[in-house]
């Protein structure tokens, strides 16, 4: 079995978000980046996969040089091999289209990414990917289990979760719940000095034209302070919810 | 040339969500000087649609699509796109929609905003307002394609009534081969869901033990609200995961969010801060909610929450 992995280089949760040229640009002087949350929950169970049925694990990336130290990350927590797109992702489509080429130049049985990246929250990429390849496809998947050519997947839906059986080839809509937050692993150093050494191979981009594009960007209005009650009088919380804020 | 809106029902009856997203079509259909069509599936009365806008009603009863598939739903909401000849495609923000919009996007080679807040600040070029960075900014995106796919976050556009009516017609999409089998479904019919809710009442450790929920729940009852809590709560198990709210859990754009028990870690509150109302009950002063909430009470949860439920009791019996 073959899986593609599709990691998404983004800036950590804490990172202070700023934009720069007029803002028309994410600034990213002093952001850490990570592998996107989402994509971690996926490359994890497609570890268990490599480890219990002996599947092989690539991981890919559309993007600039400046992300291979995130493929490096997820070479280190035991993905086989890497592969970058070189080209600047732009918008969920163009990006969908890098992967769909990717997954079908290397007759991948299934290809897990998250179900969106905490960046643009675009949300599209896994699903256009299997609309691209006409695979099967299941979003927001929560529970993964493959048997041969057959597969078994959790869903979360709108107040509760389905179970769907289909077939490979697959696409995964990842988040967590394929595994839990203590199953990620920290690269050991072992798994880092062994990163160095496993292929990362840079292939060229297909022409993809950009459906949307990012104007500009902006910032919330910043936030009043607060409006303090005293839990003596929570009548007045209620009165401000219900006429000030009129949400009761 | 229309508006095409996917009008999203549930065992027959159309979802709040279906209304707002019928607003914001009409919206659109307004400034492009065209019409509605809203797609309906196996939905039992369309009439209601005509309030929020919507001219025409394609109606489409097929018990293949009795259970929801992504691919089924794309392929009926394509046809009925192309037949209508309709430039842009309006969604919501539910699982569901989010799951077939992808497709569909494939499928009519169309540009796709998501969580889009504002009903187009231009319609040439055809310009949204989307949030991104999981709340902390706006993008203003711009889609270049022919047939424009908007996805709307909820809760954001509102219910717009209109003094219009619909009219009606059967609409026989073909169905191709699934891909996709539902074997069963887990779902709390008596609870509103997060997606769905229009108040969401969430707690967190501060709780300290899950035989502490009951004053949670009913306060949730008592304001019509959904349950959620926060990550620590769901890794100890305290809550299913279903009940997580955040940034790998889910996103919450309620009316009103109010939280209690938690300090509102940033990865809490990238997840929540779309909602548009936040109210913090917590015994910490410093913590960091208070910085991102409306109303704060700085107070122990023990007896807050239980004389917040009575007072709510005698505000809703007064009402």
């Amino acid at each position: 079995m073959k899986i593609l992995v599709c990691i998404s280089h983004v800036p950590d949760t804490t990172s202070k978000i700023n934009f720069s040229d007029n803002d028309t640009k994410f600034d990213t002087n002093g952001v850490q980046f990570v592998i996107n949350p989402n994509d971690e929950f996926g490359l994890t169970r497609a570890m268990w996969f490599k480890e219990k049925q002996g599947a092989s694990v690539t991981v890919v990336n559309v993007g600039g040089a400046e992300t291979e130290p995130t493929l490096r990350k997820a070479l280190a927590i035991g993905a086989d091999e890497a592969i970058r797109v070189n080209t600047v992702a732009t918008d969920g489509f163009s990006v969908a289209k890098q992967l769909a080429n990717v997954a079908n130049t290397g007759g991948y049985d299934v290809v897990i990414a998250g179900r969106e990246s905490i960046d643009y929250n675009g949300g599209m990429v896994p699903g256009m990917v299997a609309g691209l390849l006409n695979a099967n496809f299941v979003n927001n998947c929560i529970g993964l289990e493959i048997d041969g050519t057959s597969a078994k997947a959790v869903r979360e839906i709108d107040g509760g979760k389905e179970t769907v059986s289909t077939s490979l080839p697959l696409v995964i809509g990842g988040q967590k719940g394929l595994v839990e937050e203590s199953d990620l692993r920290i690269p050991n150093m072992r798994g880092i000095m062994m990163a160095r050494k496993k292929p990362l191979n840079v292939v060229d981009p297909v022409d993809a034209n950009q459906e949307t594009t990012s104007v500009s960007f902006e910032k919330p209005t910043p936030k009043g302070a607060v409006t303090l009650v005293s839990p003596d009088n929570l009548d007045e919380l209620v009165s401000l919810l219900h006429n000030e804020a009129k949400v009761i | 040339m229309s508006v095409l809106v996917y009008t999203e029902s549930e065992q027959g009856a159309f979802k709040k969500t279906a209304f707002e997203v019928a607003s914001y079509a009409k919206a659109v259909a307004n400034q492009l000087g065209t019409t509605v069509t809203a797609v309906a599936i196996n939905a039992n009365d369309t009439s209601a649609l005509g309030t929020y806008g919507v001219d025409k009603v394609l109606n489409i009863s097929n018990s293949q699509l009795d259970k929801f598939n992504a691919n089924a739903y794309a392929a009926a909401l394509k046809q009925a796109a192309e037949s209508e000849g309709a430039q842009v495609v309006v969604v919501s923000s539910s699982a569901d929609s989010k799951y077939l919009a992808p497709l569909l996007a494939v499928g009519l080679n169309a540009g796709y905003a998501t969580n889009v807040v504002a009903a187009p600040s231009s319609t040439s070029p055809f310009t949204v307002k989307r949030t991104a960075f999981t709340n902390k900014a706006f993008e203003n995106t711009q889609i270049n394609t022919d047939v424009k796919i908007v996805g709307v976050s909820n809760n954001a556009f509102g219910l717009i009534e209109n003094s219009g009516s619909a009219s009606a017609e059967e609409f026989s999409p073909s169905i191709p081969e699934l891909g996709v089998t539902v074997e069963s479904v887990d779902k709390a019919t008596d609870k509103v869901s997060i997606a769905d809710a229009e108040i969401v009442v969430s707690a967190g450790r501060g709780l300290k033990g899950p035989e502490n929920w009951g004053m949670i729940e009913e306060l949730a009852d008592v304001l019509g609200a959904a349950t959620a809590c926060s990550k620590p709560v769901s890794d100890l198990g305290w809550r299913p995961h279903s009940e997580h709210v955040g940034q790998t859990g889910k996103p919450v754009a309620s009316n009103l969010y109010i939280a209690i028990g938690i300090s509102g870690a940033i990865q809490h509150l990238a997840g929540i801060n779309a909602s548009k109302v936040k109210v913090v009950i917590n015994t910490d002063p410093e913590a960091p909610f208070f910085k991102a909430a409306d109303y704060g009470v700085v107070g122990d949860a023990f007896q807050v929450v239980p004389e917040l439920i009575e007072k709510l009791k005698a505000f809703k019996a007064q009402q």
